[in-house]
């Protein structure tokens, strides 16, 4: 999910163009604060206005205690991007405020609430602890995700960039999000001259479960869509893998093997996902 | 839309579009000064939208000083309503 600043026209009207499978309008740490105003106005003209077909358009709006949070939902949520996705949240309490006050602007404009998702972003110790409870709140949470930056600097951390000391919060958000059963985002890599790095933190961050990860520079999506997409080895692998759980079911057998290894029924789910990410139908296997 | 003071939005960078206001006494009319590096293509579909824009917001007497920089139209909508709203005095988190 590729982030574009909020009041960066050229970018903004580009966005479709790099190959992200989503975009993350920014209206928050990207924006200076003088110029909230008008980011905020710019991404509403350009919602209206460009079409980003084959993007998922998510908006990143500022937190709904800051001065801008409530006028940001009062311009986005009536023209119901894919996502909104709310920064720095920490409690159940708050989420429910701000889904309210999502869910009253809905009501004032005559909208359904089950179009419009939202991410939440967990961006401090207590948004760690409390992260379960906060990713249940609502059928409409399809995705969280960590920010890295502000959770560093919440936590007090000198050296933020290795990622050892957001490490546990990884593993937390990751585990809430699969206990919901929903998406899961890394947070930004924010060297976006060290390609090795990136690639590096991506196939450890895809290890970990996660579902993506956000990035900041379009010179990041092939890495990170290298990482995320499953090889063809993978994808054959997987294929045998179904086919021959297809075949053993008929049959009335539950675990079997293929090529040597064991295969049950969380191996053949496993299999089932590296084919729906890489778009292969099983129907037609 | 009553204009208070000058106010600005945008800037010179590529595909965005810089927009002063300033008000002017009742009667003055609107004076708009307008330069875009597409300005022999799309100058006057340019000075359409701005002008509709001011009617959009029933403003009548307004100087615009308008620098573009090749602008899509939701970016020269987007920065005239905030120029505008800018110089009304409506919005908040502004710059003054």
């Amino acid at each position: 999910m590729l982030y574009i600043p909020g009041n960066n026209p050229a970018m903004l009207q580009q966005g479709s163009v790099y190959g992200a499978d989503g975009l993350l309008l920014d209206l928050e740490d990207a924006v200076a604060l003088n110029q909230k105003d008008a980011a905020r106005t710019l991404v509403s003209h350009m919602l209206k206005y460009i079409s980003y077909e084959g993007c998922e358009v998510t908006v990143r709006v500022n937190h709904i205690d800051t001065p801008f949070g409530l006028e940001d939902l009062k311009q986005i949520v009536p023209l119901q991007p894919n996502a909104i996705r709310l920064p720095k949240v920490e409690t159940l309490d708050e989420i429910e405020r701000i889904i309210n006050v999502i869910e009253q602007i809905e009501d004032e404009c005559g909208l359904p609430h089950d179009v419009m998702n939202v991410h939440v972003m967990i961006e401090t110790a207590l948004g760690v602890q409390n992260v379960y409870d906060i990713a249940k709140y609502s059928s409409r949470i399809d995705a969280i995700s960590i920010g890295g930056q502000d959770l560093a600097a919440d936590m007090q951390l000198v050296k933020a960039n290795d990622g050892v000391g957001i490490d546990y919060a990884r593993k937390q958000i990751v585990m809430a999000a699969k206990a919901c059963k929903i998406d899961v985002f890394d947070t930004v890599y924010v060297d976006v001259e060290n390609e090795d790095g990136l690639r590096e933190e991506a196939e450890y961050i895809k290890k970990l479960g996660f579902t993506g990860k956000a990035i900041i520079n379009p010179r990041q999506i092939e890495v990170v869509n290298e990482v995320f997409t499953p090889t063809d080895l993978e994808i054959r692998k997987a294929a045998k893998i179904v086919k021959a759980f297809e075949r053993n079911k008929a049959e009335g057998i539950g675990v079997f093997a293929v090529d040597g290894k064991m295969v049950d029924a969380p191996v053949v789910q496993r299999a089932l996902r590296v084919l729906e990410m890489a778009d292969v139908d099983v129907e037609s296997l | 839309m009553k204009l208070i003071t000058k106010a600005q939005a945008g800037s010179f960078e590529s595909s965005d579009v810089l927009i002063m206001v300033e008000p002017v006494v009742e009667g003055a009319g609107r004076i708009i000064e307008l330069k875009s590096i597409v300005m022999q293509q799309f100058g006057d579909d340019l000075l359409k939208q701005i002008n509709d824009g001011l009617d959009f917001y029933e403003i009548n007497d307004v100087r615009l000083i308008i620098n573009d920089k090749g602008a899509l139209p939701p970016t020269i909508s987007a920065r005239l309503e905030t120029a505008l709203k800018r110089a009304a005095q409506l919005q908040t988190g502004t710059l003054k």
